[in-house]
């Protein structure tokens, strides 16, 4: 299985009575991007917590990267190259928008309290090199003019894409979106599609939860469907869409 | 209203080169002793050599609770560390008390101020460590119970460590320690230069005015870097900063070491400029004290922090000068005694800045908490 980045299976995850995940399986391939898809409450949000180590996994077979891992620590997860973005934009409200990127550059930087306080010429450096990488992924994502707002003051679709370029300064092999879209108007969608497909180009790899038929029908290269904690199908979007299972899931049982 | 600031901004602060104003500055500082000591007498010195010393335990606390947003009621026991570290390594105390110790010290125990700062920021750095571990988990008001309890525990063990052993002379305090001594020169009697005779208090004043420029200095430069910008997304929000990559724990623990150092260095100044110390110094009036000094003048934002400081400092003092002759005047006696019009003035300037101005009376620009 070399050419997959994420390969998880048998994923498990009991809160009380309620089974949120039952031994739920997603793989996704390098370079593409994958979708995750399901009805309100199906434990996408919760699968999504589980492989960045939110919420401890029951049980689960974890590989990342071709090394097998169990998530247990989010700052380790990001540190080994799976980043995430929050379904409820979770932004340093008072932090300007630079900082906030620049702030995703902590665990690839190294300056330690002495260099910090001393500034040493390396530190220096590595705080220029952190201030151009972050200006340059505001342009990337199309934020530069906004760069010394505070974050809590941008329009809601820029914050959506703040949290993008936030995920990418900590230098991801996978980028893991949590319903980038929500709220969005019809036009930032089509720019936020822009925006994932130029990442994707840019050789990385994708996983996105979206409620979005069109976006994820659209862009994604495989989609997996959960209901209730279940997948019920997974597959190239044009097979998904047209599964029993899925209709049911969506439209009910009377639409078969 | 714009191009008004701008005119005004041009007239008051560009007309002058920037360095002419930081010229300014220092040279105000070096005459402030003077003036002060020549119009109110050494009495007001001392108030404002007491206040350097809060501007440091200020700076330290802002970065716990400031920067790393961590509600910290006890802070002041780190104080005390350092306090009695000095005491007891520079004052008869412990050669009295012990034949050993005074039998190995034949020429009384006399540490150098400058050596027991060391180590007393290595001391309260590991205490800081020591309470920060166990509240690794805890948040806002569960956390500020925790530290309260710390210090207070702290508290009480100086005050009860006289039995079995006499350790720290329990509520009686620990007397005649050393005065500060920097190269061989006693800042406890005036310094001949020849012109001009510098009286000690004023030397005090230089040197804690230098511990407190460079204390700024490192929190300016820990605040504009990767560690100081960890700490304010912990403070943002914790799971944020996590799926960053940050290390919450490690840098928690940081915050606590940092803060709790300055307080250490400032508790061994303390004790060599008082020359005495007890628990009464230490209390948790103090701990909130040096609070409300952070969350008065601008929490987060170090100028905020030192306005705070100085304001809080001095103005229980200025109460005293103008409260009792007051009453005295007015009723022909004392009727409300100053130290609680003080704690009541504290109490209401609090409610008032949180619900006017919660982000302090100085705060950051831009800050809309």
């Amino acid at each position: 299985m070399a050419h997959l980045l994420l390969d998880v299976t048998d994923v498990s995850k009991r809160f009380g009575g309620v089974h949120a995940l039952d031994s739920v399986g997603l793989q996704v391939p390098y370079g593409s991007i994958v979708g995750l898809i399901g009805p309100n409450g199906a434990g996408k949000t919760t699968f999504f917590n589980v492989i960045t180590g939110l919420y401890p996994a029951d049980s689960g077979i974890f590989l990342f990267d071709g090394n097998s891992y169990f998530p247990e620590s989010v700052s380790k997860v990001t540190q080994s190259g799976l980043a995430r973005t929050f379904q409820n934009i979770r932004l340093f409200g008072e932090m300007t928008v630079l900082e906030n990127v620049m702030v995703g550059c902590h665990c690839r930087t190294k300056a330690s309290v002495l260099g910090a306080i001393f500034r040493f010429p390396s530190t220096q450096r590595e705080e220029r090199s952190i201030r151009e990488k972050s200006l340059a992924l505001l342009a990337y994502v199309g934020l530069s003019e906004s760069a010394h707002m505070q974050a809590r003051n941008l329009s809601y679709g820029h914050q959506r894409r703040l949290e993008i370029a936030r995920a990418l300064a900590t230098e991801p092999k996978l980028l893991a979106l949590d319903e980038p879209a929500a709220g969005m108007n019809a036009t930032e969608k089509l720019e936020l599609r822009e925006l994932l497909l130029r990442i994707r180009a840019d050789g990385k790899t994708i996983l996105l939860i979206e409620h979005d038929v069109s976006l994820v029908m659209g862009i994604c290269d495989s989609l997996t469907v959960l209901d209730y904690g279940k997948v019920i199908a997974s597959g190239k979007p044009a097979d998904v869409r047209i599964h029993p299972e899925v209709i049911k899931a969506y439209l009910g049982q009377g639409a078969v | 209203m714009k191009g008004f600031q701008i005119v005004l901004k041009g007239r008051l602060f560009h007309r002058l080169p920037r360095s002419a104003y930081l010229w300014i500055g220092i040279i105000a500082l070096i005459l402030l002793p003077w003036v002060v000591g020549a119009s109110g007498g050494n009495y007001w010195v001392r108030v404002l050599d007491f206040a350097l010393l809060y501007i440091v335990l200020a700076l330290g606390l802002n970065v716990v609770v400031g920067f790393a947003g961590l509600l910290d009621l006890g802070y002041i026991a780190f104080y005390a560390l350092g306090a009695y570290s000095f005491a007891l390594l520079a004052s008869p105390h412990l050669p009295q008390q012990f034949e050993t110790i005074a039998a190995a010290f034949p020429g009384g125990m006399h540490f150098s101020p400058w050596l027991v700062a060391v180590f007393s920021i290595m001391l309260a750095a590991l205490f800081g460590i020591i309470l920060g571990f166990p509240t690794l988990q805890l948040r806002g008001d569960y956390l500020a119970i925790v530290t309260l309890g710390f210090g207070e525990i702290i508290r009480i063990f100086m005050n009860n460590l006289d039995r079995p052993f006499n350790l720290t002379n329990g509520p009686k305090g620990i007397a005649a320690i050393d005065p500060i001594q920097f190269f061989g020169i006693s800042f406890a009697k005036p310094l001949d230069l020849g012109f001009v005779q510098i009286p000690g208090l004023y030397l005090v004043f230089y040197l804690f005015l230098l511990l407190v420029v460079a204390i700024a200095i490192v929190c300016i430069h820990l605040q504009n870097s990767r560690i100081g910008r960890a700490w304010v997304a912990i403070r943002e929000d914790e799971i944020a900063a996590k799926a960053m990559g940050i290390n919450t724990r490690n840098m928690k623990l940081l915050a606590f070491a940092i803060g709790a150092s300055f307080a250490g260095v400032a508790g061994v100044l303390f004790s060599a400029f008082q020359g005495f110390v007890s628990p009464e110094s230490f209390t948790l009036w103090e701990s909130i004290v040096v609070l409300a000094m952070v969350v008065l003048g601008g929490i987060g934002h170090i100028p905020g922090v030192i306005l705070g400081a100085v304001l809080l400092a001095i103005f229980p003092e200025v109460l005293r000068g103008i409260a009792q002759p007051l009453q005295q005047a007015i009723f022909g006696h004392v009727i409300v005694d100053v130290e609680i019009i003080r704690q009541l003035i504290y109490g209401l300037a609090l409610i008032l800045i949180m619900l006017y101005r919660p982000g302090g009376i100085w705060q950051k620009s831009g800050a809309t908490r």
